[in-house]
């Protein structure tokens, strides 16, 4: 038994005065000239605020009021972003699904055109070419990351205060210079020109902070037990980390990668400077322009087009669905990594 | 046959040193050499974008952050006369960049609160799920969001806020034109920072050192009256921080600002008007078709860009920093 716990009677009393706030804010907004969203809001939370602030009157005295009315404010900050977001995902779901079908996610938009009826034309090469450019940031920045973090938990070398400063600063370099910077060291310079293996680049700089600062979040969870028990084994530092310590936060440490894919993948700043746009496939990672499905949402909005911003949403929705799927997969593999 | 008896050899004792080995300085090595890269990536970053930025810099001098006008004008003899000035972009980013954190850090603040302090487990769990989904959301997302569904409704916002206070100087109005301005790109901006500033001050609120909350409740404190007293004061610092790593995000936002901003070059005040400026947007806006002198005036832009994300970034992480360390 919980004595704090809310008996029966005050669930009823709370249900009750949320109940008739409801009441007063539809009544009031019907009988006056006040209307939408924001005046049911409003009334309701005014309403609920005096009908409760009554009851908890009679119930404890006068002092308990600003104690609710602070719980109340509290809760509304919380309820307005939760409607943001929902409001957010529901305008992509609700909007991006009539323009999925099979041919969206199979064909290129290389026959079809801005004016052409959905159906005709998809995101496929947008797919192939987000994955290339995924890997290719994966490639160079987790193990980039990774070391990085290792030397701020491992080593705590003398620069480890500096390097824990520049990696956050690091987390605050916007997309868009991430991008021109690309574009000024390599394409002005080299002979490379836009291609996945440019964006790639781009996208590291920008995932490199994520993976380090999660890895070394996990890595810290390591016992220190662990690793005094390899040393006193006789095993190098290097065996340590190599065998006891990495291993021990293996889910972590791919926990900390899908974080930072799901940072990257929806950038599309960076992502103009650096791929060029393309319509169909290109495999080849390091020649021609590609294309990737920030992208083609850009492009679909630019196109103006009822057709081309149908396909905006529907291909923002494809993305949304990456992304939720790999933040679910961080979260269950995450806290698995912190139960152990 | 003999047994030959073996040499007598004084065996020499084990050499006892904390030199670490072969494999280990290898590794020590490695690991150090990669830790540099953050630091090697900033350098270069601001190295290259000083290299093409430089003319840029060198012919306009001061004036390329005092101006305003952006115009390449070609004269009689076909000389190019081009004038580059990012005092209306940099006024319009600082602009937005406050609308979204007047919005954003009393949002911020209450749910962070009522996340430590008043949310039931399971609501807790679902609204640090769902401030995290927000931090994940691709920015195009909000871009698409903010014209197609937030503008309609914001514009009738800004309307009333016209209606009412349009004697105040900033919600005037020169013609009744109002999507696509400066307060709706600040609205946007502002849900897109909710997740740091949040995460940031529930971290702090979650330090409050337990012995200071329990003697506010010990001395018959009511759970407001113990937050007034302990975590707000504890955690104003904190909050501080978070708002600056906000205002970072907010500085470097690029696409969905393109997207609900109309970018003038001209210094505007009137937040409900559709005119405003934006460095990250003006580079992309003006990409496509740049020549080699103005790619060089983009290129110093997002310079200035980048310095001004580090100094807040910088200046932010330094005050959480205090702040979480004066409650040990």
């Amino acid at each position: 038994m919980r004595p704090w716990a809310p008996s029966v009677k005050d669930r009823a009393m709370t249900t009750l005065s949320v109940a008739l706030s409801i009441l007063t804010s539809v009544i009031i907004v019907a009988i006056t000239p006040m209307k939408g969203k924001l005046a049911y809001f409003t009334i309701f939370f005014i309403a609920w605020f005096v009908i409760d602030s009554i009851m908890i009157i009679r119930k404890s005295g006068s002092k308990g009021v600003r104690d609710a009315l602070a719980a109340k404010i509290t809760f509304i900050g919380g309820f307005v972003v939760i409607l943001a977001v929902a409001s957010i995902l529901w305008s992509a779901i609700s909007r991006g699904f009539k323009g999925i079908n099979f041919a969206f996610l199979t064909q290129t938009m290389r026959e079809a055109s801005i004016f052409d009826a959905i159906g005709k034309g998809g995101i496929a090469h947008a797919i192939v070419g987000t994955l290339m450019l995924i890997t290719i940031a994966i490639i160079i920045s987790v193990p980039m990351g990774i070391l990085t973090a290792l030397y701020l938990t491992e080593i705590k070398g003398r620069a480890a205060g500096i390097i824990q400063f520049l990696v956050q600063a690091m987390a605050g370099v916007p997309s868009v210079v991430a991008g021109l910077f690309i574009y000024a060291a390599v394409v002005l310079y080299t002979p490379l020109r836009s291609s996945a293996f440019l964006g790639g680049l781009a996208l590291t700089i920008l995932m490199v902070p994520t993976v380090t600062r999660t890895a070394q979040e996990v890595l810290n969870l390591v016992p220190r037990d662990l690793r005094e028990a390899g040393l006193a084994m006789g095993a190098t530092q290097w065996k340590t980390v190599a065998l006891v310590v990495v291993p021990a936060a293996r889910s972590g440490l791919i926990t900390a990668t899908i974080l930072g894919v799901a940072r990257i993948a929806g950038e599309t700043a960076p992502l103009l400077f650096t791929i060029g746009a393309f319509d169909s496939y290109n495999f080849n990672p390091v020649k021609g322009d590609n294309s990737a499905i920030p992208a083609i949402v850009w492009k679909g909005l630019l196109g103006g087009t009822p057709e081309s911003i149908q396909r905006a949403w529907s291909a923002i929705l494809v993305l949304l669905v990456i992304v939720l799927v790999m933040f679910v997969l961080a979260r269950t593999l995450g806290s698995k990594a912190m139960k152990k | 046959m003999s047994v030959t008896a073996p040499a007598k050899t004084t065996p020499t004792p084990r050499v006892i040193t904390t030199k670490p080995r072969v494999s280990d300085q290898i590794f020590r090595g490695i690991v150090t050499t990669f830790s540099f890269s953050a630091l090697v990536i900033l350098s270069l970053i601001a190295l290259f974008l000083l290299l093409k930025g430089f003319a840029t810099f060198k012919e306009q001098g001061i004036g390329f952050i005092t101006h305003f006008e952006w115009n390449i004008s070609t004269d009689a003899a076909g000389k190019a006369d081009a004038h580059f000035g990012l005092q209306a972009m940099l006024l319009g980013t600082v602009i937005i960049s406050f609308i979204a954190l007047f919005f954003a850090v009393p949002l911020s603040v209450l749910t962070a609160l009522f996340l430590t302090f008043y949310a039931p487990q399971g609501i807790k769990k679902l609204l640090v799920t769902v401030i995290d989904l927000m931090a994940a959301f691709p920015s195009i997302l909000y871009g698409l969001w903010g014209y197609f569904v937030l503008m309609p409704m914001a514009e009738y916002w800004a309307k009333l806020l016209h209606k009412w206070f349009g004697w105040i100087y900033i919600f005037d109005v020169p013609q009744p034109v109002f999507t696509r301005s400066p307060f709706i790109a600040g609205i946007v901006l502002s849900i897109m920072i909710i997740p740091i500033i949040t995460s940031v001050s529930r971290e702090v609120f979650s330090q409050t050192p337990l012995d200071r909350v329990q003697a506010a409740y010990a001395l018959g404190s009511s759970k407001w009256g113990m937050i007034r007293a302990v975590v707000l004061p504890f955690g104003a610092g904190g909050v501080v921080g978070g708002s600056m790593l906000g205002l970072g995000r907010a500085f470097g936002e690029t696409v969905a600002v393109y997207t609900v901003l109309n970018i003038v070059f001209r210094p505007n005040f009137h937040i409900l008007f559709t005119q405003g400026g934006n460095v990250a947007s003006m580079i992309i806006q003006k990409w496509g078709e740049a020549s080699p002198v103005e790619l060089s005036a983009l290129m110093a832009a997002g310079l200035v860009l980048f310095i001004l994300t580090l100094i807040v970034n910088f200046a932010a992480n330094f005050v959480v920093k205090k702040t979480v360390k004066s409650g040990r």
